[in-house]
């Protein structure tokens, strides 16, 4: 079996008296869409902001692509080829589409007006369609403002933000959650499409239907530590959910 | 579990509800459209009422002179307002550095250009200071800029009248005054005018253009976007603070120039005029929207109103009462475009 391409082993991070993360173990494959879910609480988005450099653990160990890393910050994350698609999107409502896809990574004119910081807009609304048409973003105006689009379009777009960047992992904290039928299902192609690419894809979601439907891979988080994994079609919606609450107990 | 049969490529009804806006219904919808529409029906106005008097050189050429301090420290304002921010300090910092400045020259002694530039870089540097100071207390201790600003306009207010007993410094070099202060290039345009006119191309370009702009606009818009995109935001915030401080601090310096005295108790509303003539520009209060053009014309609404009343016989105390309404109704423009076209 070739080696994981993301793996915690033992992580441990308190806040104060709670303690989210006891020894959790987590493994990511290369090209595989792992869901990590759990009950409220469980430990899921410390697990991913300890792995998307927002939290440092207290103890445990991090490997990439089996050599052991220190993830103290989201920018040492995105180094390592890693993007988080946040449960807010951390959009920018009033920047257009493609502002915001190259936030913090300006492509600048060349030449000497690159160098007083002039930005390339043409060549930043030609690679954000392309993207976007890629992944099936639905966005016919890119020069239009984030805050005129549709929820599934913010999605789209950050999701294509995290993708453009990412060379290896990107994690997506409930992508769905607030969106309606139609939308969740384009979201659940884009997944699919980003792992055609070569990519992994983190997934937290509470919803067990769309876990089963996308995942290759599902790890059960509960009281901060990994109970139990299961491989595509290998357990049904009742064994997720008793592995989330207990009843089940994976030997 | 059954499979949903939909075609995530059909157009969704949620997506064909997003209208296509072209180029000119944006432009047509913009913030600052209609102001500046606004102001164009004030000068014909004026222009058909008073045509000798209104409408000729010299008044215009009065009109931009008494515009030009103004826009200085409104364009710095401009970006401080679009970072979502507020800067009250700025007439009281425009004071401050012309004390400085004023101080320094006769320090120096003589009348040429050399104690003109000392003057220039004082007046530049304090107001950079107080712009760094604000910028740091804003982002450092996390004070809101309301009363962090509101603290350094008492702060720089006092600090001048400590530094000058409360009396006006009027020594002010003659050459200074001759030439930045009512000099004109080709005796038609004030050297002022030219100088404020080339701090808003310069700041309008940089604030439109450049990756500086883009974080100002980013900032405002959601700070949380710049700061998980990895954009060190407090740096940039403290950098905006202190462009606001320069240049209230060359503001305070034209001042000089033009006054010949450093009119210490002149400036106590320049704050307020400031934010209404950028507020008057479209630019949002709630940050992320904004631009120089419209700050241009937001300074000029005032002034055209004051001179255009003075000029008409009508009490000039009515252009107060006019701004004041026409600024609630740029706001109340600014929210209505918001609910109607930004979807939440």
């Amino acid at each position: 079996m070739p080696e994981p391409l993301l793996e915690a082993r033992g992580l441990v991070k308190s806040f104060g008296r709670v303690h989210a993360l006891r020894g959790a173990d987590f493994m990511v494959n290369r090209s595989e869409v792992v869901a990590l879910i759990g009950d409220n609480g469980a430990g899921k988005s410390t697990l991913v902001k300890t792995l998307s450099g927002v939290h440092a653990p207290d103890a445990g160990e991090i490997l990439f692509e089996g050599k052991p890393v220190s993830i103290p910050t989201p920018e040492a994350a995105r180094a390592l080829g890693i993007e988080t698609v946040y449960q807010d999107l951390a959009l920018a409502p009033d920047l257009q589409s493609s502002a915001n896809l190259f936030l913090g990574r300006e492509v600048l004119r060349p030449g000497i007006l690159g160098k007083l910081g002039f930005l390339d807009n043409v060549a930043m609304r030609k690679q954000t369609e392309s993207a976007f048409g890629d992944l099936g973003v639905g966005v016919q105006d890119v020069t239009a403002p984030v805050a005129t689009f549709s929820g599934g379009q913010r999605q789209g777009v950050a999701v294509a933000r995290a993708v453009t960047w990412a060379s290896k992992v990107v994690f997506m904290d409930e992508p769905t959650a607030a969106l309606g039928v139609v939308q969740t299902r384009r979201v659940l192609d884009l997944i699919r499409r980003v792992r055609e690419r070569g990519l992994s894809v983190v997934l937290i979601s509470h919803n067990m239907p769309e876990v089963m439907e996308v995942a290759d891979r599902v790890e059960v988080l509960r009281l901060g530590q990994r109970v139990a994994t299961f491989k595509r079609g290998e357990a049904t919606m009742e064994d997720l959910v008793g592995a989330m609450t207990g009843a089940l107990v994976q030997s | 579990m059954s499979q949903q049969v939909v075609d995530p490529s059909a157009e969704l009804p949620e997506d064909a509800e997003v209208p296509h806006v072209s180029r000119w219904q944006r432009i047509a919808l913009g913030s600052s459209t209609s102001i500046f529409l606004i102001l164009v029906a004030m000068i014909v106005v004026f222009a058909v009422l008073h045509p000798s008097e209104f409408a000729t050189v010299d008044n215009v050429r009065n009109l931009c002179t008494d515009a030009a301090v103004l826009l200085v420290i409104s364009v710095g304002m401009t970006y401080v307002i679009i970072t979502a921010g507020i800067d009250l300090s700025v007439g009281a910092v425009l004071v401050f550095s012309g004390v400085i400045a004023a101080r320094l020259m006769n320090a120096v002694g003589g009348n040429g250009w050399g104690t003109i530039l000392v003057g220039l870089a004082a007046a530049l540097v304090a107001g950079l200071a107080w712009g760094i100071l604000n910028g740091t207390l804003i982002t450092k201790l996390r004070v809101p800029p309301l009363i962090v600003t509101l603290g350094t306009l008492g702060m720089a207010q006092g600090g001048a009248l400590l530094i000058t007993g409360g009396t006006d410094e009027r020594d002010v070099p003659t050459k200074l005054v001759d030439t930045i202060g009512i000099g004109r290039l080709f005796n038609q345009i004030p050297y002022i005018v030219i100088i404020a006119v080339a701090v808003a191309l310069v700041f309008g370009v940089i604030l439109r253009w450049t990756r500086f702009g883009r974080y100002t606009y980013a900032v405002g818009s959601n700070i949380e976007a710049p700061r998980r995109a990895g954009i060190s935001v407090d740096r940039h915030l403290i950098k905006v603070y202190a462009l606001c401080g320069t240049l209230a601090g060359l503001a305070g310096f034209l001042s000089l120039a033009r006054f010949s005295t450093t009119t210490i108790g002149g400036h106590s509303t320049d704050n307020l005029n400031a934010i209404a003539a950028v507020v008057l520009g479209g630019t949002s209060l709630f940050g992320g929207i904004g631009v120089i053009a419209g700050t241009v014309v937001g300074v000029f609404i005032p002034v055209v109103l004051q001179n255009g009343f003075v000029i008409s016989g009508v009490q000039p105390f009515w252009q107060q009462v006019a701004v004041g309404a026409v600024l609630i109704v740029a706001v109340y423009l600014d929210q209505l475009r918001r609910r109607t076209q930004y979807r939440d």
